[in-house]
């Protein structure tokens, strides 16, 4: 069974803001392939473990509520367009 | 018709100085458009947040007061969707599904003798703002200020357990004294507390409303939906599950847009910050400095002071009133404090102020209460002193000095009367005819009081014991 | 003057009076020359002479750093103020960053001069450096081949003589196989060793930056300068740091060796096998004994990687819509519309690809099935390695399980992602592991790995001097 059908890929796409055009032929086989590899992972018995997020046993890193002065002019010299102080977005509706 | 009504309440915790994930100031407002940004706020690439200890802290606090369970092991998670507001297009927060572990679960407010409860506590980030050139709708561009962008916020959810907007509102404004009382969060900030809200009826679906940015607004925006989602149902039409948008201008709900698509969150946990251990020192040590509660505060007021006890819930309801309140007490009587109070407060609803912004002055008005309670001076006066100070926003101090020369209490003008009425029986007689003859009685009065009789006052005083006088003398 | 010389001793003559300016303008001089063939560098530093200058100064006025005056080659994932960051990729094509990542603060602090940004894999997604924006970098040891990935830039300009010590990253093996492609040294450290802050993340709960160089020594140089616990990153750890360089002059003498039978066995080249056998048999005549042990569960590593680097990298490059930085391609339309077209334009496709396949792996339904069970099976191997660990020093295994293939050869991308094979599980379980050359065949580098315990990244450095001092190294 193919997980990654043409109606999926365009969910994955929209949900990824990821427009395919010429791509999305091509992904489907690959992606459905690199899929199939995946299901490998069924084969581990793995009741009973959890999961491992953090290979580091840390925990409770924290930051000291002390203000640093910002450098605003740094950060919006990268911004492509700015109107203003404001970063200028495209319309939302 | 059963109603359902549940609500997603975001706290912002002003008593932080810095943001949650970074050091840059989180005193953004009146500020310039992206003055505190930094790499980490701005979502740059290779920035990398850390957490802010006091945040965790202020949490716990809030949690605690709202009877919930603290979680011993948590973690931040993602929440993966895009918008212009996000630097990140993620958001850190927290999560109770897919081994996610909230702050804090359950937990309950006690509303007018029943519970609503709570779902769960969390800590998360605050986005941009976006400014609108003209509407949401019309605006060709959006315009995003980063000020406000990982500003610590706390998300309260509750179970759909309120019945009607008006309930709603209820809560809103007990969970506002509460953390207000806490020290977490200046509520008269703009958008320091904001929320969503979900509503259904009976047979209907559940509908969440979006955008709303006050008490007023949430009691409003619940009232529309339910009369939408009433006449809905009346045609037999069903209510459909979806966001709706509260436009505050036009007063309606509007479905934003139906999706084409179903949006998906993937959350994961934040493989950028590690896991936070609450232990229970630290639940001990901020139950130790917990400050009086609403509640507790109202129990006090009432027991303490000997005022009503609906009184007392008016006064706990906002901590700017409560605070007032014990303040004018302090030089003042308890119970003329709060009728004055009443006055205030009218006054305050009229014109839609808030404490904050009339000029008054606790021990002022204490002064003031102690004055009517001793009667020197009465409290029709008082109240009329007091609308004064309100209305030309003038110190209570100022017009109290004023009344005090004048004398304008009934009693002491009437005995002035007469006394002058006594020592001048011709001037009397002839006062029945002759109008000067008035005057110059007036002029007596006015010279025993050594000009001080509210001659208003005076003249109605004088009027009436001649007409007495005259009913004596036939 | 050779420019091929350890970075210890031209520190010592820069110390003497040598001019590091001169020494600077050489290496430009012969990338000039070169790298017009071999695309090892995206963007030269063109402060460089001026930084040269400077570092002279520094020198003369006594000043002591470990770095002085070391030119040093940074991959282009690592952010440097005010010189282009790309990560190869045309959606950063014009990024300048505003803020210097840690371990750049840290090697100008120790007077060390960046050359320039070099070439990758685009966005670090990669084993062969053919998926840059910029045109695939070319291995020194035959034009026609891949150098290996993703960090091919940094270790080819090594091997080169195009800089003196690099710095690269690795999330699943991206400074070892080109390490091993180009005959040069390069280590991945413990995860937590060295800061992450200013590393445009791929997969962050995998990858770490990492020296590289011509030889043990000059790794173990600039390994002492970038490790070390940064408080702008979280997960970075506080573990005392040995010197490393003096560590790595002890040898390896009285180590236990496991060598992994599941990395010796089929589906491993056999002249790479030969080259390994060749190095291990040597080591063991020197009196350092190996068993063959097998790693449980190691056949899982892979899928398990390449789920958990997928969803992870999904949502880290989430952030670039070209809103705050990056390619912003038009304006008309909607956000949505507009954020698609800056991701489609921006992006290539092996980057599309893992975003994609990351996007489905925590999608609704496929959570558990996938990224769950992923991370499930990195605890159990994590379990295998603890096991290992406790009766051996360190686990030797190829570092690539073939030889550099020709640029273009491999297209399907199933097939570059299994010739991670053997480098994936070290970043899985967080364990450092370092990459050394054992020789060649037809002319094609071998590289062998030394897999170590957490924190213990002297005991690879160890087994690297070993193997370059008993001449192993051809």
């Amino acid at each position: 069974m193919k997980l990654i059908t043409k109606k999926r890929l365009k969910h994955l796409s929209w949900l990824s803001k990821i427009e395919l055009r010429r791509e999305e032929r091509e992904f489907e086989e690959q992606l459905n392939e690199i899929l199939e590899y995946f299901k490998k992972l069924d084969e581990v018995d793995l009741k009973g473990v959890e999961p491992l997020y953090h290979v580091l046993e840390l925990k409770n890193v924290f930051r000291e509520d002390a203000p640093k002065p910002s450098n605003p002019g740094e950060m919006l010299k990268v911004v492509p367009r700015l109107k203003g102080r404001y970063v200028r977005a495209p319309r939302i509706k | 018709m059963k109603v359902k009504i549940g609500l997603e309440v975001h706290v912002q915790i002003t008593s932080l100085k810095t943001k949650l994930f970074c050091s840059c100031s989180s005193d953004y407002r009146g500020k310039e458009p992206n003055v505190n940004v930094c790499p980490v706020c701005m979502g740059l690439p290779g920035a990398l947040p850390v957490l802010n200890e006091k945040a965790v802290r202020e949490a716990v606090k809030v949690a605690l007061a709202l009877n919930s369970k603290v979680s011993r092991r948590m973690f931040f998670y993602r929440k993966n969707y895009f918008y212009p507001d996000m630097p990140k297009n993620f958001q850190i927060t927290q999560y109770d599904r897919a081994g996610g572990v909230p702050l804090a679960m359950g937990g309950y407010v006690n509303l007018d003798g029943k519970k609503i409860r709570i779902e769960r506590i969390q800590l998360e980030e605050d986005p941009g703002k976006i400014t609108y050139e003209g509407t949401i709708v019309s605006s060709p561009v959006s315009l995003i200020d980063y000020n406000r962008a990982g500003i610590a916020l706390i998300e309260i959810v509750t179970e759909p357990d309120m019945e009607s907007p008006k309930e709603a509102r209820h809560f809103l404004e007990k969970l506002r004294s509460m953390v207000e009382h806490l020290g977490i969060c200046d509520c008269s900030l703009e958008g320091a507390m904001r929320c969503d809200a979900n509503i259904s009826i009976e047979g209907g679906k559940r509908v969440e409303v979006k955008n709303i940015s006050s008490f007023k607004e949430v009691e409003r925006a619940l009232n529309f939906e339910l009369t939408r989602q009433l006449t809905l149902s009346k045609r037999g039409l069903g209510v459909r599950k979806e966001t709706r948008h509260w436009d505050e201008v036009r007063r309606i709900t509007i479905s934003l847009r139906v999706k084409e698509e179903e949006e998906d969150y993937r959350y994961f946990p934040e493989p950028d910050l590690v896991p936070i251990e609450i232990s229970e020192g630290l639940i001990e040590e901020v139950k130790r400095e917990m400050p009086e509660l609403p509640e507790e505060r109202g129990r006090r007021f009432f027991e303490e002071y000997g005022i009503s006890k609906r009184m007392a819930e008016v006064l706990i309801s906002k901590k700017a009133l409560a605070d007032f309140f014990e303040d004018a007490t302090r030089d003042g009587d308890p119970r003329k404090v709060v009728s004055l109070l009443g006055e205030a407060l009218s006054y305050m609803n009229r014109e839609g102020k808030e404490l904050a912004d009339l000029n008054l002055n606790p021990r002022e008005f204490g002064i003031l209460s102690k004055a009517v309670a001793e009667g020197r001076i009465s409290e029709r006066m008082a109240k009329d002193l007091l609308r004064r100070a309100l209305i030309k926003s003038k110190p209570l101090k100022e017009l109290m000095r004023r009344a005090k020369k004048q004398i304008s209490d009934e009693r002491s003008i009437a005995k002035m009367v007469d006394e002058v009425v006594r020592a001048n029986r011709n001037a009397v007689m002839d006062a029945f005819r002759d109008e000067k003859a008035k005057d110059f009685l007036m002029g007596e009065i006015m010279k025993l009081s050594k000009g001080r009789a509210d001659p208003r006052l005076a003249r109605i005083l004088l009027e009436k014991r001649l007409e007495e006088v005259k009913t004596e003398s036939f | 003057m050779r420019v091929k010389k350890k970075a210890l001793e031209l520190v010592e003559e820069f110390e003497g009076g040598r001019s590091v300016e001169e020494y600077v303008a050489k290496l430009l001089e012969r990338i000039e020359k070169k790298d017009k063939e071999l695309n090892s560098y995206i963007t030269l530093n063109g402060q460089a002479i001026e930084e040269a200058r400077e570092v002279e100064r520094r020198i003369r006025s006594g000043e002591k750093g470990k770095l002085m005056g070391l030119g040093i080659a940074v991959k282009d994932n690592i952010s440097t103020k005010g010189l282009r960051t790309t990560c190869a990729s045309r959606m950063l094509k014009d990024y300048v960053p505003p803020y210097d990542a840690e371990v750049i603060i840290r090697i100008r602090r120790e007077g060390g001069i960046v050359l320039g940004k070099t070439n990758m894999d685009e966005f670090a997604m990669g084993s062969s450096t053919e998926s840059s924006a910029f045109g695939p970098t070319r291995n020194p040891f035959d034009l026609n081949r891949v150098p290996g990935g993703s960090s091919g830039g940094s270790a080819t300009s090594l091997a080169a003589s195009l800089s003196t010590i690099a710095l690269g990253s690795d999330t699943g093996g991206s400074i070892r196989c080109p390490s091993a492609f180009t005959s040069t040294f390069g280590l991945k450290p413990t995860y937590g060793r060295v800061s992450r802050y200013g590393l445009i993340a791929y997969a962050n709960s995998l990858e770490q930056i990492g020296p590289m160089g011509r030889s043990v020594e000059d790794m173990a140089l600039l390994f002492q300068v970038i490790a070390g616990r940064d408080e702008k990153d979280s997960t970075s750890v506080n573990v005392p740091k040995e010197d490393f360089v003096k560590e790595a002059r002890k040898g390896a003498k009285g180590f236990r060796i496991g060598v992994l039978k599941e990395l010796t066995e089929e589906g491993i080249d056999e002249y790479v096998l030969k080259a390994f056998w060749r190095t291990v048999h040597k080591l063991e005549g020197e009196g350092i004994g190996y068993n063959e042990v097998s790693l449980k569960y190691l056949d899982y590593a892979l899928a398990s990687y390449y789920v958990i680097a997928m969803a992870e990298a999904s949502s880290n490059l989430a952030r670039f819509d070209g809103i705050r930085y990056g390619l912003r391609v038009g304006d008309r339309g909607s956000w949505e519309d507009v954020f698609s077209k800056n991701r489609s334009k921006g992006f290539g496709k092996e980057v599309k690809r893992r975003i994609i396949l990351g996007t489905f792996v925590l999608s609704a339904g496929y959570y558990e099935e996938y990224y769950l069970k992923a991370q499930k099976v990195r605890r159990i191997l994590k379990e295998s390695f603890d096991s290992l660990f406790k009766k051996y020093d360190l686990l030797l295994a190829p570092t690539m399980p073939i030889l550099p293939w020709r640029i273009g050869e491999k297209q399907k991308p199933l097939e570059i992602y299994l010739s991670d094979v053997a480098t994936v599980p070290a970043n899985l379980v967080g364990i450092p592991s370092l990459s050394m050359p054992i020789g060649f065949h037809n002319g094609l580098p071998i590289g062998l790995q030394a897999m170590a315990p957490p924190f213990e990244e002297p005991k690879a450095l160890r087994l690297g001097y070993e193997v370059e001092r008993t001449g192993v190294v051809p």
